[in-house]
């Protein structure tokens, strides 16, 4: 059985389609990636899949119960870490855990050993006691990824888990999402951080105004668009293009801006073969280029735009921040 | 209905915790009642000779406390939908009659112990001397009183989602339900017009009920302020229920 399948879901606000009819799987066990722009409708298709908000129309089962018939079994075996903070800052790191549990019905033994459990992955045991308002924002975000896993769920939602986190916070938090995957929970991640993506998801799903454009594995996702790319340069450049043509040093050969470009499968092992034969030849090189495709690529190639690294996708939970002083 | 006591037990919990977490915001609720009762009590009370002013206005007093803390409880579900505690709420497998059951709870035992408090510093001041027995009435009457009010925070807080309305709400309907009621006036002693008003309003029945029990001097019969509690609670908290089940994130 598939831990999640999804068919034809959709969302419209008013006239405006946020997702446009998705279709995906994913197997248990997996990493599955929403990958996508500010805007894209990830936060929204997680909405759905947690039954928060009603799709306006089509379907899908989580841990084979249906979104819109079971909603309460659905929202039992699953996780949530949304991409806005919903910790109660008032309360201490251990009462939002506690509070949790009961709202899940765990037993008073198993609660607490849980708690601690799960204190213990994020590394935030001896803050138990602290009101969570005097956390960090990266303390936040450790807290509400124990507190999704908390009730021992079989599927984890995680949008955008190390959103505005700094470097080191951010590989922390990718060795936890690691160690779930470890003990066989099923992860559904959104980022709109490519290398998040390619590090830690099996299969992702690029998704750009409300529709999947593509859905693969990261290494797939890359083949598509061909090996990876060299570009030389010298004082002629047509000399290098015929003997590239000639001696078929590489495919798909072409002048672009002032230098001469082409596709090779493994560019650090062809760049010395290559070098060399353009030195019998007599071609005196000014520098050799390698480009190895990036998901980054793969988006540009297939939205025609780029996708934005630091997104403004916080600013609302910013903005928040500073109406209320909390 | 889809009722879970443990988990009614958790939504109240956090209330309470919540509460008990911020020192200030109890001082600072409780600063406002004690003014009025000692500033406009003993200011009043001045003018009329032979009859002790401080005394009426203590159960309108604690009905202001109740009144306040109470919706202010309610509506803190506009809060928490804009802090993202909601979600978290409504995430969870847990019916929405659960929360609004654990809410409206949590939010009367806040109130009602800060109404208690109001009540116990009357007491020791010599304002009230009510019985045990009319003592504990009291907080019974307290509770169905808040819960009522708690109720209709929540209504407010299901259909109005900006918190700039919150301001509105509490200028255009709490401070005239406080001045439009017994609180403060003898009814007896009150124009015919204001008298229509404050017999229209529920909160002139709670503070009735608790004018009659801590000093005696209650001017509607007893049963028929409690019937009248009973009532309005049952209808708001109803509603309540019903219009937080449409609500969303
Ligand atoms: N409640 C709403 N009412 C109207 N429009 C909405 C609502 N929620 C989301 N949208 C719109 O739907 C679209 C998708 O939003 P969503 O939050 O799902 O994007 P996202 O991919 O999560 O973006 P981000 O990376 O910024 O979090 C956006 O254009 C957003 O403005
Ligand atoms: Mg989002």
């Amino acid at each position: 059985m598939n831990a999640i399948e999804v068919l034809a879901l959709t969302k419209k606000f008013g006239d405006f389609t946020a997702v446009d009819g998705i279709s995906f799987s994913v197997a248990e066990g997996e990493i599955f990636g929403f990958l996508g722009p500010n805007g894209a409708g990830k936060s929204t298709s997680a909405y759905m899949l947690t039954t928060i908000l009603k799709p306006t129309s089509g379907t899908a089962k989580i841990n084979g119960f249906d979104i819109s018939h079971d909603p309460e079994k659905v929202r039992k075996s699953i996780g949530i870490v949304f991409q806005d903070q919903t910790l109660d800052s008032r309360l201490s790191a251990y009462d939002n855990l506690d509070i949790h549990g009961r709202l899940y019905d765990m037993p008073a033994p198993d609660r607490k050993k849980k708690i601690r459990e799960v204190l213990g992955l994020v590394e935030l045991l001896e803050w138990e006691k602290k009101l969570v308002k005097t956390f960090s924002g990266g303390m936040r975000r450790r807290l509400e990824i124990a507190r999704g896993l908390l009730h021992t769920p079989k599927i984890i939602f995680l949008d955008e888990p190390t959103l505005g986190l700094d470097a080191h916070t951010r590989r922390h938090i990718w060795t936890y999402i690691q160690k779930l995957k470890q003990q066989g929970i099923t992860i559904v991640l959104s980022t709109h951080y490519l290398e998040e993506a390619d590090a830690l998801c099996d299969r992702i799903a690029i998704i750009d105004h409300g529709k999947i454009i593509a859905l693969d594995t990261p290494s797939n996702l890359k083949k598509m668009l061909g090996g990876q790319v060299l570009s030389l340069k010298s004082a002629d450049n047509r000399k290098i293009l015929e003997l590239v043509n000639k001696k078929k040093l590489g495919a798909n050969a072409r002048v672009i801006a002032d230098a001469v470009s082409f596709e090779v499968k493994n560019g650090s092992e062809a760049i010395p073969g290559i070098a060399s034969a353009m030195e019998k030849a007599g071609i005196k090189l000014e520098s050799i280029e390698l480009h190895v495709p990036s998901l980054e690529d793969v988006f540009i190639q297939l939205t025609g735009k780029q996708i934005r690294e630091e997104g403004n996708g916080q600013s609302d939970f910013k903005r928040r921040l500073v109406m209320h002083g909390h | 209905m889809d009722i879970n006591m443990g988990k009614i037990y958790a939504v109240w919990l956090r209330e309470v915790k919540r509460f008990t977490n911020s020192k200030s915001r109890i001082v600072g609720s409780l600063a406002m009642p004690l003014l009025f009762l000692v500033a406009l009590g003993g200011g009043i009370g001045s003018l009329i000779p032979g009859f002790n002013y401080q005394a009426f206005i203590l159960p309108g007093i604690i009905g202001m406390t109740l009144l306040f803390n109470s919706i202010f409880s309610g509506v803190s579900i506009i809060w928490d939908r804009e802090l993202g505690y909601l979600k978290e709420l409504l995430a969870a497998p847990t019916s929405r009659t659960t929360i609004v059951i654990g809410k409206a709870l949590g939010g009367a035992t806040t109130s009602v112990l800060q109404g208690l408090i109001i009540l116990i510093l009357g007491i020791l001041f010599g304002l009230a001397s009510p019985s045990i027995a009319g003592f504990l009435l009291a907080i019974i009457v307290m509770v169905l009183f808040s819960t009522f009010v708690v109720s209709i925070g929540i209504i407010f807080a299901s259909v109005i989602t900006e918190i700039e309305t919150f301001q509105l709400l509490v200028n255009l309907l709490m401070f005239p339900l406080f001045f439009l009621s017994n609180a403060l006036f003898p009814l007896d002693k009150m124009p015919d017009w204001l008298k229509a008003l404050s017999n229209a309003n529920p909160v002139s029945y709670g503070i009735d009920a608790l004018r009659t029990l801590i000093n005696g001097a209650g001017s509607m019969p007893f049963a028929l302020d409690i019937a009248v509690l009973a009532v309005i609670l049952a209808v708001a908290l109803l509603f309540a229920g019903f219009l937080f089940n449409r609500t969303s994130i």
